[in-house]
């Protein structure tokens, strides 16, 4: 019954959606009030109906409702609680439904929250809004129902894939879908703006804090599968450039481009049509990692919706939205007026270079890509592009883009003094180039792409402080009005810092994993000793452990510094008894910033137990770096000016402005 | 929504669970070793998703791992050892692609687009430079005004 009412509230959601679409579309370009005003409340009946349909699939999950097909292929009923709610969305159908439901959030937000916005602009938005959650949603009705029945019902389920039971698809998968989903707001005002002709600064005012909203989330996400990854594969890796992962990179490197120029379109009013096309972009590129995900083009094992009805259909999205937008912006970006102008050296002018190199970084990415299957298709030739040519092709824009960064904000409008810049920097570049240099030395031998790669960490972040020091005149004043000066700041100035550092600590993170990291891989017996790092570590042996489905093979690991016992590691191999997969649990200590990481292999012959043991220095800097920018990113939205719901003048009642 | 779609595959792979170079692969001179784990994290597990023979942990990936150590150890250079691979597996097996005619493009990319990218934004400025600013009309003015009212917009 559950299942029933969830499946029909998905009907009346889609049915909807598609009114939402063409009410509001109508109205706007009738300019009728009546269609126009309905926009709102529709979207927030929709997010009404989803929600009650994810509701009923995360009941029959926790029910364990096996009648119920997704529930018998990903659940069981000895599952713990958390991944029988998970589970919801650790498969293709509910991960759809996921994805639509995050949908249904921002529009019901952008309906709560746009009051004030001119009504033709708000209608428009919403109902693109609703253009994509109806296609969606039809995408769900007849290729991915997550409600079919099974007759006769299951007694017991499959169990969800054990890798996936773990607090890490608590998290990512929504914090992803959040991030790709949310650019859909920013894509729905780039739509509006091309419908009705005409852009202001004020536009760019308001897509600005949402793709902020969007930037943040995928940035969480990504950072967190990337750390996911790390503890859960067993290597130690934590980027692989793999389609999966290469297909949120993309709408990542998009979306952070979009950010910039949408601020040199509020502030300049410049580079409207490249921020319109941005928006465009960025939405796109979340939408094709959707497709390369969903679809099984990838022809991988990857993928597990390996259903070519699905791939067509999800093909025939991608083909309405990408081109249809595109072909939007050839025929309507001309009446969009270009604005601002500026002399090449000036900040507008380092904006437009930082979204050179990322719009060159994404593209690179894409082809990589997509590259191997366009030659298949077109020559029948087999060729692999993986890691080793993504980190040197994209990794080299990478690091132009950190060299130049901190002078972009030091740079003033309009025109620039790059003498006085290069004045302001040149301190932070000598003391990085100082210590790279020292590493160079003191790890003899060590790579000298290493100290290249610290030498550019070091000045990203030695620049980002430069740059607050700079704008608090912290040295050229005392220190009070320094404090003075601190307090009066623009949230979204810290914003800045914050991003810019976190980019470095991440950077600073990836070098020193590549650089200095040990690796002991050895055969154990108990009582045998293993020294890496600065520790020593004693193999005591490996005991039995059970678990609510689980049962793992623990290998006990005593770590001394110093003839001191530190810590205790137990890393196991862990083997789920519902279907007998085995996942490797890696044993993690956290020292600084530095992590030891052990992880367990099989028993030898002779009865030791193989195993690996890292020590990465500085290696959390990677998520964390992450983390940072994310924080820079809700401190720039927290800003007055930004803030989604600031007091204003109310528009409701008023007519939108005839004048076009 | 990757993560976990790579991991489930992962874990299709860890069923016969052992690991990726395993202490007995391991060649007693360090020199040599670095080498051979080096080329083989170029080196693509055919059998696996996007995995390199040096992380995966498929026993064709370990056979390809003995079989590099063997030929690094017969004192066969890098390239040597390539060749014989794409000799026997094709183009394929190479994580990095090797640069001909069905690569070209590839690998111009992303050097084109930067190239391409700096001569449109170059030819944008320049024809910026002769056309004045078009102003905002009356109505679009205090229409801005009005959004404008109630926030503190700061000069940066």
């Amino acid at each position: 019954m559950i299942a029933e009412l969830g499946h029909f509230s998905l009907a009346l959601a889609f049915a909807l959606a598609l009114l939402q679409a063409g009410i509001s579309l109508w109205g706007a370009a009738k300019r009728d009030v009546t269609l126009m005003s309905v926009a709102g409340p529709m979207a927030l009946a929709g997010f009404g109906f989803v929600a009650f349909a994810f509701f009923c699939l995360v009941a029959v999950y926790v029910q364990s409702d096996f009648s119920v097909a997704s529930v018998y292929a990903n659940s069981h009923s000895a599952q713990p609680l958390l991944y029988k709610v998970t589970g919801v969305w650790g498969n293709h159908e509910g991960s759809m439904l996921l994805w639509v439901l995050v949908l249904a959030i921002f529009s019901a937000l952008v309906a709560l929250f746009s009051g004030n916005l001119p009504m033709r602009l708000r209608a428009n938005v919403l109902g693109v809004e609703g253009a994509i959650a109806a296609v969606f949603l039809l995408f769900i009705l007849t290729t991915s129902n997550p409600f079919l029945r099974l007759d006769p019902p299951p007694v017991e389920g499959r169990e969800l894939n054990p890798i996936l039971q773990d607090i890490g698809l608590a998290i990512h998968p929504p914090l992803l879908y959040l991030g790709y989903v949310g650019f859909s707001i920013s894509f729905a005002f780039a739509i509006a703006a091309l419908i009705e002709g005409r852009i202001d600064a004020a536009w760019a005012r308001w897509v600005r804090p949402w793709a902020l909203v969007a930037w943040i989330f995928l940035t969480l996400g990504i950072a967190m599968g990337s750390y996911w990854a790390y503890y859960e594969l067993g290597w130690g890796g934590y980027w692989f450039w793999d389609p999966v992962e290469n297909a949120s990179l993309m709408p990542w490197l998009a979306g952070t481009a979009l950010l910039h120029s949408a601020v040199v379109m509020e502030k300049r009013d410049a580079l409207k049509i490249w921020t319109v096309l941005l928006a465009i972009l960025t939405f796109s590129l979340s939408l094709l990692g959707t497709f390369l995900v969903r679809s099984g083009v990838l022809t991988s094992v990857h993928t597990f919706a390996n259903d070519p009805a699905r791939g067509v259909f999800i093909l025939a999205i991608l083909t309405l939205f990408v081109g249809g937008s595109f072909t939007l912006f050839a025929w309507r970006a001309t009446e969009l007026k270009p604005g601002g102008l500026f002399a090449p050296i000036s900040r507008e002018g380092a904006l437009v270079l930082n979204n050179l190199f990322l719009s060159a970084a994404a593209a690179t990415v894409l082809t990589g890509t997509l590259y191997p299957l366009a030659l298949e298709a077109i020559t029948g030739a087999k060729i692999s592009v993986g890691a080793p040519f993504f980190n040197r092709t994209a990794g080299p824009l990478f690091l132009c883009l950190l060299i130049l960064m901190p002078a972009g904000p030091l740079l003033a409008w309009k025109r620039g003094d790059l003498a006085g810049v290069a004045q302001r920097l040149v301190v932070a570049a000598a003391i990085s180039f100082a210590v790279a240099a020292l590493s160079l030395w003191l790890v003899q031998g060590g790579p000298l792409l290493a100290a290249i790669g610290l030498f550019i960490a070091l000045y990203a972040i030695a620049g980002a402080l430069v740059e607050f020091a700079d704008r608090t005149a912290l040295f050229r004043e005392p220190l009070a009005a320094s404090l003075s000066r601190v307090v009066g700041l623009p949230r979204s100035a810290f914003g800045t810092t914050l991003a810019h550092l976190g980019i470095g600590l991440a950077l600073l993170g990836i070098v020193a994993e590549a650089g200095w990291s040990e690796e002991r891989i050895v055969a154990l017996k108990a009582g045998d000793q293993v020294s890496i790092g600065q520790f020593d570590l004693q193999f005591k042996g490996v005991i039995p452990r059970q678990g609510p489905n689980w049962r793992d093979l623990v290998g006990r690991f005593e770590v001394r510094k110093g003839g001191v016992v530190v810590a205790t590691m137990e890393p196991a191999k862990r083997t789920y008894l519902a279907n007998g997969q085995s996942t490797t649990e890696a044993g993690i200590e956290t020292f600084g910033f530095g992590q030891l990481y052990a992880s367990l292999g099989d028993p030898t012959a002779d009865g030791a137990v193989s195993a690996r043991i890292y020590w990465k220095p500085l290696v959390t800097l990677i998520w964390l770096g992450g983390v940072v920018m994310a924080i820079g990113g809700a401190c720039s939205i927290s800003d007055r000016r930004l803030r989604i719901g600031a007091p204003q003048p109310a528009r409701r009642s008023t007519l939108p402005a005839p004048a076009e | 929504m990757r993560r976990f779609i790579f991991a489930s595959i992962a874990a299709l792979s860890l069923v016969s669970a052992a690991f990726a170079v395993e202490p007995d692969e391991v060649l007693p001179d360090p020199a040599l070793e670095a080498r051979a784990r080096a080329l083989s994290k170029t080196l693509r597990c055919m059998v696996c998703q996007n995995q390199s023979i040096d992380d995966s942990n498929a026993p064709l990936a370990r056979d390809l791992r003995l079989l590099l150590r063997e030929r690094i150890k017969a004192g066969e250079s890098d390239d040597q050892v390539r060749d014989f691979l794409v000799s026997r597996y094709g183009e394929f097996v190479l994580l990095e692609p090797r640069l001909n005619e069905h690569t070209f493009i590839l690998w111009a990319l992303p050097a084109l687009g930067l190239v391409i990218g700096g001569i449109a934004l170059l030819l944008a400025l320049r024809r910026g430079k002769g056309t004045a600013a078009n102003p905002l009309s009356a109505e679009e003015k205090r229409r801005l005004q009005r959004l404008l009212e109630g926030s503190d917009v700061k000069k940066m």
